[in-house]
């Protein structure tokens, strides 16, 4: 099974629907209202489609992955521009692996959801269908918008992230890092709403900004590894035995870890963040925050960590009390908020807080645990964004006043929309709370303080969430409520997957916890972290000793660990 | 370490080996997943399952109880020291050494619990097939049901602190969903979601106690952190005593975190006898017997704990006799019984059987109350306001019996329930010697008294007297599917605080686990006979007030002491001067802040660089060209510097 190259194969699917997509009839073609309806549902289908073949290969790939085997799986290596050292080099390890997946299941759900976000509106039934909505409500002129275009954008996306997550070569990874901002960028500046054009250049700056010193660091990299001897390269698997000295790291580290907290965003960087994801479709704001940001987080563990391991040791505390201020403000600012997706946006943020806090608390508990959030958060966040999608198509309005009483009127919306929010408090049960507390022991272990502090948020997210549920759910049906459909099929069928998921990591993670538990013992080992031994250890419950097997190998790797 | 610390018996449990269960004990899981597949059918079924909703919510926990029958007499099959049995499930995560099952724990203090949750809960669960008949979502109301008896089977059964803390909030979602049942009125939608975020302080506490268990033991199970918990020495004991109690207090509506059980009667009354009453508000309880060898090395921890017992549970108290809301004088009357239950938990291993016990008896009795309660509301047009009852007693003659009933318990009348439950834990406060001794036993003693006083006003003012009904009031009997849980309640009420008590019956079977409290003196002590006086001049000062004398429709303008415990004893004025203010104030600043500060630094950049606004806008429209010319720009710089710096 390995010998297929299972990768590229995953990666280039959506790339092939994009180009597909692109060469059907466009809407704005001649034609009637309903031939153009028609073309618009075969670009709709051909997409999801393509993303739902995207995702049958990728559960195929995770399924021939061998937790077990070799660190990095279905590596291919050629190369590319062979003067600098340039290779198209993939290949994954259990943490790509988890959030390639992510990806792929995230997209289909998304293009589902987003079937009529970018629709031209109905000029004739604009008034009809929003009763009491009153002037404001009605979008101001019916713009043209290239259906075609947005559903393209969003499989090239696809294309590229799983590439960065694929790459093993540091000039492909950096390419499709900036590469990606692209499609992102037209999807947010094109398709958003509201002060759309401001946000997405804000993005863009943002980003650019990082790319810049990220291109310097990959640049002096590469310089370095021309000089320690072997001609230069870009190949991630030899850049970490490139020797270099700590005040290079340190510098080099910055680079890499100032574009990575951008991208993520960690406090203070994050303003762009909320803008974005409020202008942008929920469907886009989904994959920008669920998909795009974990580049950043992901950055930060295989790059930061394996290419500069005494930098990463040095910057951790100051890392770590931004993770810590994130995790806090953030969570402070969504209590504030009055618009629902800058609320979910804020609630990433300081989730993000928690992401970086796991990966620098550098204890396997930690990682595994900022590793399994990044997925949980995309599936969480992502059914949270959805549904608030769902519900602002209704009404027309992303704020909260103009909501109430919900859950009466369309009890199934509110009783999902309760579910993914309680995934966003981290309730027992469902998937976030397992990655939750990984990263808060994790990080206790080690840094008792910074544990301490961000288990606050365990208060504040219970504000923000159910004051949010309150106001828009409960309390009586506000009259623009009244006579609010409940969700549809296809509504259903796109978020009744990731609450499914959601609830069934919650219950019994391990399956993915065996796939990201040996890549990030190989890291740890990388950066030469050993977990911090109980002083006093306890025996282990009767019903481990009967499952000697765990135990052993657990003790084995820490043996493994201990020179 | 053996021997006695801190002046205690060592206790023997940490020592018994946990065996792994066999025979019909190894199907203990199937209590956990009736329920659930009750809860999952009910709210996943829809509209579907309106017709039979009821009959699947109510079987399901009933057939919980059967197990819990099973798996308890198949426990007595065995010596007192084999009793505590392992039953293994799955992995639930193991990362590193952080290894946790989902395994559950039957032993004597869980299975107690089990049987407890199930068969009073099977009895509420029948009541509110009457009660809720006319509610159009009474099959949500079932399926929320069913999903809080599953969760709290998973709070006293798990066999490790992380699941243990999965039941914990398990429960609490559950309670926040009915709390907020009848979602529509704001005030229920408010109290369910106070109710979530004041628990959620107690989990904080919660989570960071498991995290120094982990950090200190490198493990969560109990045997694992008991085996070792005196190797750690008292300051940790110490700090995870006090963070479990910051647990306990809130889920068990303790002072500080007592504010939200008030509120929380906003949910259909079955909801408030069940969680709210016998036995969700009682886990805190459990968590602190539970982790009796943790709080056996920590005096600070235990003195902690009766203080907050003790203050709790006259200011339950106070607030009972004050309430004109009959819902809420027995919501003080919990808060208050929970305050004994805390206190004696705190007194050790002195204590911890007679915790148990009263704990079990008061899910007899304040069930049986609060059911009563409910059905006077359910004919009374969903009136609570005691001031227009009277002279129910002629119409409801069951509901008045039984309710009758639950007042001998509670005041603690021989032979009824509470005396033999709540003279013990009075007795062991003064046992417990020096001034903390006197304080605390005064303290339980004198709420005695008050409860006599608030609980007789709740009696007299409801089904004696004249009546003042509203005029379209019609109140009947209500039908045997409700009276008959009432009856059987009763019945426990009366009997089981003997049955328990009697012959240290209760004591033997439970001391393996908390260990034994020191031998009792006899049933009639100095002790028992001060309190049986106060508790008679309790009676009769309500008989005085309220049986005697005409009682006014509306409730007459009070002073200071009367003023406060209409106010909750300022509970919620304090939260909102302390906490709610000042972070709506930090709210503001912080998105305040966010806006102008951190992401006006940026526009202010952005503008320079712009030039202005409007340059800003021409710059957005032409960038498609400038980023790809960026690009390009970017591709040749990076392969010009590669060129230069070849070697």
């Amino acid at each position: 099974m390995s010998s297929l190259p299972w990768l590229t194969i995953v990666g280039v699917t959506p790339l092939v629907g994009s180009l597909v997509i692109a060469l059907l009839p466009s809407s704005s073609a001649p034609g009637s209202d309903a031939a153009r309806r028609r073309r618009d549902l075969l670009v709709k289908r051909t997409a999801l489609g393509f993303s739902l073949l995207t995702l049958v290969l990728t559960i195929a790939m995770v399924v021939s992955f061998s937790p077990g085997g070799p660190d990095y799986q279905f590596t291919q290596v050629y190369s590319w521009i062979p003067r600098f050292g340039i290779h198209y080099a993939v290949g994954v390890d259990g943490i790509a692996l988890v959030l390639i997946a992510m990806t792929a299941v995230l997209t289909p759900a998304v293009v589902l959801a987003s079937w009529h976000d970018v629709d031209p509106p109905p000029e004739v039934a604009a008034t009809a269908d929003t009763p009491g909505s009153g002037p404001k409500a009605v979008p101001a002129r019916a713009r043209r918008r290239s259906v075609k275009a947005y559903f393209a954008w969003m499989l090239l996306l696809e294309t590229m992230v799983i590439g960065i997550f694929a790459a093993t070569d540091l000039f492909l990874f950096y390419v499709l890092f900036e590469a990606m901002l692209i499609p992102m960028y037209f999807m947010i500046g094109s398709y958003g709403v509201g002060r759309r054009q401001y946000a997405a250049v804000k993005f863009l700056l943002y980003s650019l900004l990082g790319g810049l010193l990220m291109l310097a660091a990959v640049i002096a990299l590469y310089v370095y590894s021309a000089r320690a001897g072997h001609p230069g390269t870009f190949l991630f698997s030899q850049l970490t035995h490139v020797a270099l000295s700590p005040g290079a790291q340190k510098w080099l580290f910055l680079g890499f870890f100032i574009a990575f907290a951008i991208k993520a965003p960690v406090w203070p960087f994050h303003t762009w963040l909320p803008d974005a994801a409020a202008a942008a479709q929920p469907g886009a704001a989904v994959l920008l925050v669920g998909v795009l940001d974990k580049v950043g987080t992901f950055g930060m563990l295989r790059y930061c960590l394996e290419l500069f391991p005494s930098a990463s040791r040095y910057f951790t505390p100051l890392i770590l009390v931004l993770a810590v201020v994130g995790v806090l403000y953030a969570a402070i600012v969504a209590i504030g908020q009055t618009d629902m997706k800058r609320l979910i946006a804020y609630t990433s943020v300081s989730h993000f807080g928690l992401i970086t806090m796991g990966i620098f608390a550098l204890t396997s508990q930690g990682q595994v645990g900022a590793t399994l959030y990044m997925v949980n958060h995309g599936f969480a966040t992502g059914a949270l964004f959805l549904i608030a999608g769902f519900l602002i198509a209704r009404r027309r309005s992303s704020l909260i006043a103009d909501y109430g009483g919900v859950q009466k009127v369309a009890p199934v919306l509110a009783g999902l929309f309760l579910i993914a929010g309680l995934a966003g408090l981290s309730l027992p049960g469902l998937s976030t709370f397992v990655s939750e507390f990984l990263v808060l022991v994790g990080t206790f272990t080690r840094y008792r303080a910074a544990a301490i502090a961000a288990t606050v948020a365990v208060v504040l997210s219970a504000i923000y969430i159910l004051w949010m549920y309150q106001r828009t759910m409960h309390g009586p049906v506000r009259k623009p409520v009244e006579g609010m459909p409940d969700l549809k099929a296809r509504e259903l069928w796109a978020v009744g997957p990731l609450i499914a998921l959601i609830i069934a990591l919650g219950v019994y993670p391990q399956p993915l916890l065996n796939i990201i538990n040996p890549a990030v013992q190989h890291t740890l080992t990388q950066v030469h972290a050993i977990d911090p031994v109980p002083p006093h250890p306890g025996q282990k419950s009767v019903t481990s000793v009967a499952d000697p097997g765990r135990i052993v190998g657990g003790k084995l790797t820490k043996k493994e660990l201990a020179p | 370490m053996t021997g006695t610390l801190a002046g205690l018996p060592m206790r023997a449990a940490s020592a018994l080996p946990t065996l792994a269960a066999v025979g019909v004990q190894r199907t203990a899981w199937l209590m956990l997943v009736f329920p659930l597949a009750g809860a999952l059918v009910l709210l996943l079924g829809g509209r579907r399952t309106n017709r039979f909703g009821h009959v699947v919510g109510v079987a399901m926990p009933f057939a919980s109880f059967v197990v819990a029958v099973i798996t308890f007499v198949a426990m007595l099959g065995y010596p007192a020291s084999q009793r505590a049995r392992d039953v293994h499930m799955f992995t639930w995560i193991s990362v590193g050494g952080f290894h946790v099952d989902a395994g559950l724990l039957v032993d004597q203090l869980s299975i107690s619990f089990a049987l407890l949750i199930t068969g009073v809960g099977s009895l509420i669960h029948l009541f509110a097939v009457g009660y809720m008949s006319h509610d159009p979502d009474r099959r949500r109301f079932f399926g929320y049901m069913n999903l809080f008896v599953a969760a709290m089977l998973l709070l006293v059964l798990a066999d490790n602190y992380l699941l243990m803390y999965a039941g914990w909030e398990g429960v609490g979602l559950a309670s926040y969903l009915l709390i907020g049942f009848w979602q529509y009125k704001p005030s229920a939608a408010a109290a369910a979601k106070k109710a979530f975020v004041v628990n959620r302080v107690g989990v904080a506490g919660f989570s960071v106690a498991i995290m120094l268990m982990f950090a200190t033991f490198g493990t969560v199970t109990y045997t694992g952190v008991f085996g070792q918990a005196s190797s750690a020495g008292r300051g940790t004991a110490t700090a995870l005593g006090l963070l479990l109690l910051l647990g306990a207090c809130a889920k068990s509506a303790q002072v500080p975190l007592q504010s939200w059980l008030l509120d929380a009667m906003e949910g259909p009354t079955p909801v408030s006898a069940l969680i709210h009453a016998a036995t969700m508000v009682t886990a805190g309880v459990y968590l602190i017997v539970r982790s009796a060898p943790i709080f056996n090395l920590s005096m600070t921890a235990r003195l902690a704990v009766t203080v907050v017992g003790a203050v709790t549970l006259l200011f339950g108290a106070i607030i009972g006799c004050a309430k004109d809301d009959i819902k809420k004088a027995l919501a003080g009357s919990t808060m208050s019984q929970i305050g004994y239950m805390v206190l004696a938990a705190g007194l050790g291993p002195a204590g911890y059987v007679f915790a148990i016990a009263h704990l079990i008896v008061h899910g007899f009795f304040k069930a049986g109350l609060f059911l009563g309660a409910g059905a006077v509301k359910h004919e009374m047009n969903d009136e609570v306001d005691m001031r227009r009852f009277g002279g129910l007693r002629v119409v409801m003659p069951i509901t008045a019996a039984t309710f009758t009933i639950g007042w001998l318990a509670i005041i603690g009348v021989w032979p009824f329930s509470g005396f033999f439950t709540k003279d013990p834990i009075i007795a062991a406060a003064f046992a417990k010697g020096g001034i903390s001794g006197a304080l605390l036993g005064s303290a339980a003693m004198i709420g005695a008294g008050i409860t006599a006083f608030y609980m007789t006003r709740v009696l007299l003012m409801t089904f004696t007297g004249h009546r003042r009904w509203e005029p379209d009031a019609h109140p009947h009997e209500v039908p045997p599917v409700m009276t008959s849980p009432m009856i059987v309640l009763a019945i426990g009420a009366a009997g089981a605080g003997a049955f328990l008590m009697l012959g240290n019956r209760f004591v033997d079977f439970l001391s393996p686990v908390t260990g034994a409290p020191p031998a009792s003196r006899g049933l009639i002590t100095p002790v028992s006979g001060a309190t049986l006086a106060l508790v008679v001049l309790g009676a009769v000062i309500a008989w005085a007030m309220y049986g005697r004398r005409e009682i006014p429709v509306t409730a007459p303008a009070a002073r200071f002491p009367v003023v406060a415990a209409r106010k909750d004893l300022y509970g919620d004025a304090v939260n909102e001067a302390v906490f709610m203010r000042p972070g709506q104030w930090l709210t503001r600043l912080s998105v305040y802040f966010d806006n102008r500060g951190v992401d006006g630094l940026v526009n202010t950049l952005a503008a320079t660089v712009g030039g202005s606004s409007g340059r800003l806008r021409r710059v957005q429209t032409g960038f498609v060209r400038s980023y790809a010319l960026s690009m390009l720009v970017g591709a040749v710089l990076l392969v010009g510097v590669l060129l230069l710096v070849r070697i």
